[in-house]
């Protein structure tokens, strides 16, 4: 190991400092005794008992969990049936145009897609609930899985596809037993950016629900502007906790497939 | 491995000159357009059961087009392609009797050596204890059965290349299609393993079609060689005939080294024509089955090996030419003198090197006599 530079020292610092420091303070001041956010009373978890007994927070995670599991599940059918067709059905009467519009809602203002979400929901008459947020967060996160599913399906190499058709496959039959399996990985990681932009989303979320459908985001947010509590301090620790297992184990099981990859071809020279 | 090769030779097996032989395959007037691109041009071709036919030709030719209508990932613009008497254009891949070999390979990654092999089985829902033993006899046709649970990471190249013959043979296809299949091999490795599977065609009896642009490959392998340009066959034989009687200047030029030497029929007949090509120089004769009229522009071709090389002019030859040498290639086991004539040509011979080099007579800028007999040539129209 290379021992760094006073120069690169500072700088890694900082700009960790600059990326930790704020939720640091969240996470101590979880573990404040009193009920006052700014002023340290003494180490106690008595706030996160507090937030198990909050049936409100607790029903709008409820929600939150149901609404982003439904949604990114629909939106990763959907991104993957769309990535499939625009890189592989070739050149049809207005591939272009299809392609650009399914890109378009991400770099859409939210106000605007939740605005317009909104006005159709009114217009047919649906009344605003977790179907609404279900439909709302499927249109926006289905284009980011079709962004990261096609990029793997360009560099998908076709003939595997024909030796299925070859070997006797019907064109769904390669699709499941040899297209899927392979790029399982993007579907998965497609699955998952749906799912935290689902579990994050407040400005989308607060145009199409109802009031019996309040999401977490939403709920912390209006509990913000009557005062910081020590309770959402709590319930934000929680968060960061599981994703950072998320993204941990992630990193750590990709690392392990990686190596075992490459000790897999030594083997296979010798 | 050499009796392979001796048993696919045209004196034991031709059904192509058997006017009662059905062939297995017919293209009739096959015509393919992609757009404006005609990549197949009104083609006829018969090939027959048990044949190993080489498609050979310069990349863009059609002859992957024409592999890729036998497997059905094309459809022909018109004309009728049959196999077996059975017009192919509305049967889907998966209901063909015909298997391919993927250049890439397209082993499944996600399976097995074992599974990639028993995937086509599986499909055709054979019993399972039927395909875990033509599984088995497929691994050990190509000598894999120690790597059946690697996947195909696991394994090298070569051993990649022999598990998609595998997979492609275990469904016993009547027609074996394969595209370029030693292409990503290195050239030792390649030459094994055309001898290989020259024996295992031999051994499943499988009509097989290989594609590929190495004409040395086409040679080796083949029973027929079609050599094709621009999506029409220029000419369909027997290795030998292809490369002893070409039938024009195009397939002389592309199979092996050929000196193509330009002039005017001077007579012409007997199965023989005489060229008349450089002042100073005397008239050429070669093979011209057909007689050509006195006065046509022609074109003889001479394969290096078969021009002899001497620093006193023959005597007894037919065809000599003078010249002076231009250059040398020393390439071990023989040698390829460039010869320029007085009026500026240039002719290569080739000669083995049974002595060794020192003692050799001819050096550069040295007056030389080429020589070849009267059927060494022929003379070509087009």
């Amino acid at each position: 190991m290379r021992r760094l530079s006073w120069f690169n020292t500072v700088s890694l610092t900082l700009g960790f400092a600059f990326l930790y420091i704020p939720m640091l303070i969240l996470i101590v001041y979880s573990f404040n005794g009193g009920k006052l956010v700014t002023v340290w009373s003494g180490f106690s978890t008595k706030w996160y008992g507090e937030l198990f007994r909050n049936e409100a927070f607790l029903d709008a995670a409820w929600v939150t969990l149901k609404v982003a599991v439904v949604s990114s599940t629909i939106a990763t059918v959907l991104g993957t049936m769309a990535a499939y067709v625009m890189v592989r059905a070739g050149r049809f009467r207005g591939r272009t145009l299809f392609s650009g519009m399914i890109y378009a809602p991400l770099v859409m203002p939210e106000v605007i897609t939740g605005l317009s979400l909104l006005l159709l929901f009114i217009a047919i008459g649906l009344d605003r609930g977790v179907l609404t947020i279900v439909l709302a967060h499927t249109t926006f996160s289905m284009c980011y899985v079709s962004v990261v599913v096609s990029s793997r399906l360009v560099t998908f190499d076709q003939s595997l596809e024909e030796a299925a058709l070859d070997l006797g496959c019907t064109g769904f039959e390669a699709f499941r037993l040899v297209t899927l399996p392979i790029i399982a990985p993007a579907v998965i990681s497609g699955w998952l950016l749906a799912f935290t932009l689902s579990l994050d989303d407040l400005v989308i979320a607060s145009f199409t629900s109802g009031p019996s459908s309040t999401t977490l985001p939403i709920k912390i947010f209006s509990a913000v502007r009557l005062g910081v509590s020590p309770e959402i301090n709590a319930l934000s620790t929680i968060m960061i906790t599981l994703v950072a297992v998320g993204v941990i184990g992630a990193s750590l099981s990709s690392k392990r497939t990686i190596a075992k990859r490459a000790k897999d071809e030594q083997e296979a020279i010798q | 491995m050499s009796d392979a090769a001796i048993a696919t030779a045209p004196a034991e097996f031709a059904p192509w000159e058997d006017a009662q032989a059905t062939p297995l395959i017919r293209f009739q007037n096959v015509t393919k357009r992609f757009g404006d691109f005609t990549a197949i041009d009104n083609l006829t071709i018969d090939i027959y059961e048990r044949e190993f036919f080489a498609l050979l030709g310069p990349s863009g030719c059609g002859k992957t087009t024409m592999m890729r209508m036998l497997g059905g990932f094309e459809t022909q613009t018109e004309g009728t392609i049959l196999i077996d008497g059975q017009d192919v254009a509305p049967v889907p891949p998966n209901k063909r009797a015909v298997n391919m070999m993927f250049q890439s390979y397209a082993l499944f990654p996600h399976l097995s050596v074992a599974e990639n092999i028993a995937f086509g089985l599986k499909r055709d829902k054979m019993p399972k204890d039927q395909i875990a033993a033509r599984v088995d006899e497929m691994l050990n046709l190509v000598q894999l059965g120690k790597f059946a649970n690697r996947k195909p990471h696991q394994i090298s190249g070569g051993q990649r290349q022999r598990v998609a013959l595998a997979r492609s043979l275990a469904k016993a296809p009547k027609l074996l299609l394969l595209d370029e299949p030693l292409g990503a091999l290195d050239k030792k490795l390649r030459q094994d393993t055309q001898f290989e599977l020259m024996d295992i065609q031999e051994t499943t009896g499988t009509t097989f079609v290989i594609v590929t642009h190495d004409q040395e490959e086409a040679m080796t392998v083949a029973s027929r060689i079609a050599v094709m340009d621009h999506g029409k066959i220029i000419q369909v034989d027997t290795p030998a005939k292809i490369y002893e009687e070409p039938g024009s200047v195009y397939v002389a030029d592309f199979i092996g080294d050929v000196n193509l030497i330009e002039g005017s029929v001077t007579k012409s007949g007997d199965d023989h024509a005489t060229i008349s090509w450089a002042e100073g120089q005397q008239d050429l004769i070669g093979i011209a089955h057909d007689e050509i009229p006195a006065g046509t522009r022609a074109t003889l071709a001479i394969r290096p090996e078969k021009v002899n090389i001497s620093t006193e002019r023959p005597a007894d030859m037919t065809n000599i030419i003078h010249g002076k040498v231009l250059d040398i290639a020393y390439l071990g086991n023989m040698s390829t003198y460039v010869i320029e004539t007085p009026t500026g040509q240039h002719i290569k011979a080739q000669a083995a090197n049974t002595r060794r080099i020192r003692r050799r007579a001819i050096t550069w800028e040295q007056e030389v006599w080429l020589s070849f007999t009267d059927t060494a040539g022929v003379v070509l129209t087009s």
